[in-house]
């Protein structure tokens, strides 16, 4: 079994949002909410790097860890999937996330945030592959289809790899072997407990 | 035309330097098609600002800017296992406690038995504002500890699907009650603020242990030096998990993800500690002393009781309005 991961390469990268786009029309994301997103750093400076950013599917996933009411779980691809019918939307999955993955429907008060909503690696949820309560409430399942992350898949620049962790590492550590650079496997330290060297 | 001339010449001269110094300026220093600058994401690791690594994002949520915020990670430590522990020695510790202590000393009865009369000692606002400020703290503290152990202690025999439904319950119950605690601590603070203030006499009944641990009960006013530590532990108690509690509430209203974390943290120590405070106060009003609880349910106490536990209080009311305040029994 493959273990799934995301890597952007952030030099690469060059900020058009399409993979954010491309995320909320595939599952039919509520307004508000961003399964996917860029962030850009040094915003205009030099050094200037986009990085797309999602759920990382961590290993030993600290969302899993924190949350009361024990709704996450691992599939066998080692994506980190969770039940919309067990969430209690308490929010303490985004406290723990570090990639601000976990989002709510509602940014109230008095705690009535929704249950929350994440990336799913295209991956669905609990319910039946393709079922039509698995694509209400989780977005399309890509990977029973044999597919790959829409995201990755239509990258213009191919800078988000989405897949078998060991053959996106691979393919990164090609490119940055060919043209001389790479500012990193961004999160995967993080996420994994491990780099690619650069 | 020779003085346009002459102008045109100035033009380019000064056109023509202007150009020389600006080529003459070293360029950034580039490597063979690389980047003129690296971001390095081992460095912003290093140098973290706030706890995350934030850039800038084209959407409306701030929040999404944050990009690695890697301080989750102790914040799940301290969740998952550092709060177990806070919450089990001072919770269990503190039954061991009041066990062992119960064994040892059981209930401190009323010693000249009790005389038939009675004297009010708490009227029905008191006892309206007590017991408002119980019950909820009871139904908070139970869905608080529910968020905290529940996992581990209710969801394996609950099962996943009705343990989430009590939860959630669990959660609004936590989040709404906790407006009739705010309005119930206010209350009993001011209520009760006068008659707590430090005094003379608790140093003496400090000294003594309160009689707790032999002897007869020093002189107390109407609340004694161990209630009135239970008072003040419950005020400033009360005071952080409410503050801290209203920042769970309204999350991210000004507060970043490092401030919720820490207000998760502040809430849920003091809380713990306040439970396991509270402990000592069921105990003190139900078995551990007799005749306390009659005070809160009816109102009123033996005339004795209050001879030997506040015996301060008690002469202080025959001075006052004796005569109203004592009561016979109904035959």
């Amino acid at each position: 079994m493959a273990r799934m991961k995301f890597l952007c390469d952030a030099d690469r990268c060059i900020e058009c949002n399409a993979c954010v786009t491309a995320c909320k029309n595939e599952h039919e994301v509520p307004w508000g909410i961003n399964r996917r997103r860029v962030v850009t750093l040094n915003d205009g400076k030099p050094g200037e790097r986009s990085i797309s950013m999602a759920c990382m599917h961590c290993t030993d996933a600290p969302c899993a860890a924190v949350c009361p009411v024990n709704c996450f779980y691992t599939t066998a691809d080692a994506v980190v999937l969770h039940s919309k019918d067990l969430c209690i939307g308490c929010g303490y999955c985004f406290y723990a996330c570090p990639f601000g993955a976990p989002q709510y429907p509602k940014l109230t008060n008095f705690g009535s945030r929704g249950k929350m909503d994440k990336c799913t690696f295209c991956a669905g949820g609990p319910d039946t592959d393709g079922s039509k309560e698995e694509y209400e409430k989780y977005g399309a399942n890509r990977l029973a289809e044999g597919k790959l992350p829409l995201c990755a898949e239509m990258c213009s620049t191919k800078s988000l790899l989405a897949g078998d962790g060991d053959v996106i590492a691979k393919i990164y550590k090609e490119r940055v072997a060919k043209r001389g650079y790479g500012s990193g496997a961004w999160g995967w330290q993080t996420a994994y407990h491990e780099t690619i060297a650069s | 035309m020779a003085k346009l001339f002459a102008t045109i010449h100035l033009i380019v001269g000064a056109l023509a330097l202007a150009f020389m110094i600006a080529v003459a300026v070293p360029a950034p220093a580039s490597a063979q098609g690389g980047p003129t600058a690296t971001t390095n994401e081992q460095q912003l690791l290093k140098q973290l600002h706030d706890g995350v690594i934030a850039g800038q994002v084209s959407i409306p949520d701030k929040k999404a800017a944050n990009l690695i915020h890697p301080a989750g990670r102790n914040w799940r430590e301290y969740h998952t296992v550092t709060l177990k522990w806070i919450g089990g020695i001072a919770i269990i510790g503190m039954l061991v406690l009041l066990t062992a202590y119960y064994l040892w000393r059981g209930t401190m009865r009323i010693e000249s038995g009790r005389s038939g009369r009675t004297i009010m000692r708490f009227n029905v606002f008191e006892r309206f504002v007590h017991w408002l400020t119980a019950v909820s703290f009871v139904i908070l503290g139970i869905t608080g500890l529910n968020i905290t152990f529940g996992r581990s202690l209710i969801l394996p025999w609950l099962g996943p699907s009705a343990f989430s439904e009590w939860s959630e319950w669990a959660k609004f119950s936590h989040n709404y009650i906790s407006f009739a605690f705010t309005v119930g601590l206010v209350l009993m603070f001011l209520i009760w603020v006068a008659r707590n203030l430090p005094s003379r006499n608790d140093v003496v009944w400090f000294k003594n242990g309160g009689g707790m641990f032999g002897g007869a009960e020093p002189p107390a006013e109407k609340f004694n030096g161990g209630e009135k530590l239970i008072f003040w532990f419950s005020f400033f108690g009360g005071v952080g998990v409410i503050l801290s509690g209203y920042v769970l509430l309204f999350p991210f209203y000004g507060t970043t993800v490092g401030n919720m974390e820490l207000a998760e943290i502040v809430h849920s120590v003091i809380a713990m500690l306040f439970i396991s405070m509270m402990f000592v106060h069921f105990y003190m009003g139900t078995i551990g002393v007799e005749g306390a609880f009659e005070s809160m349910a009816g109102g009123t106490v033996d005339v004795n009781w209050a001879k030997e536990r506040h015996s301060l209080w008690y002469e202080e009311e025959m001075q006052s309005g004796a005569g109203q305040a004592m009561r016979q029994p109904a035959e």
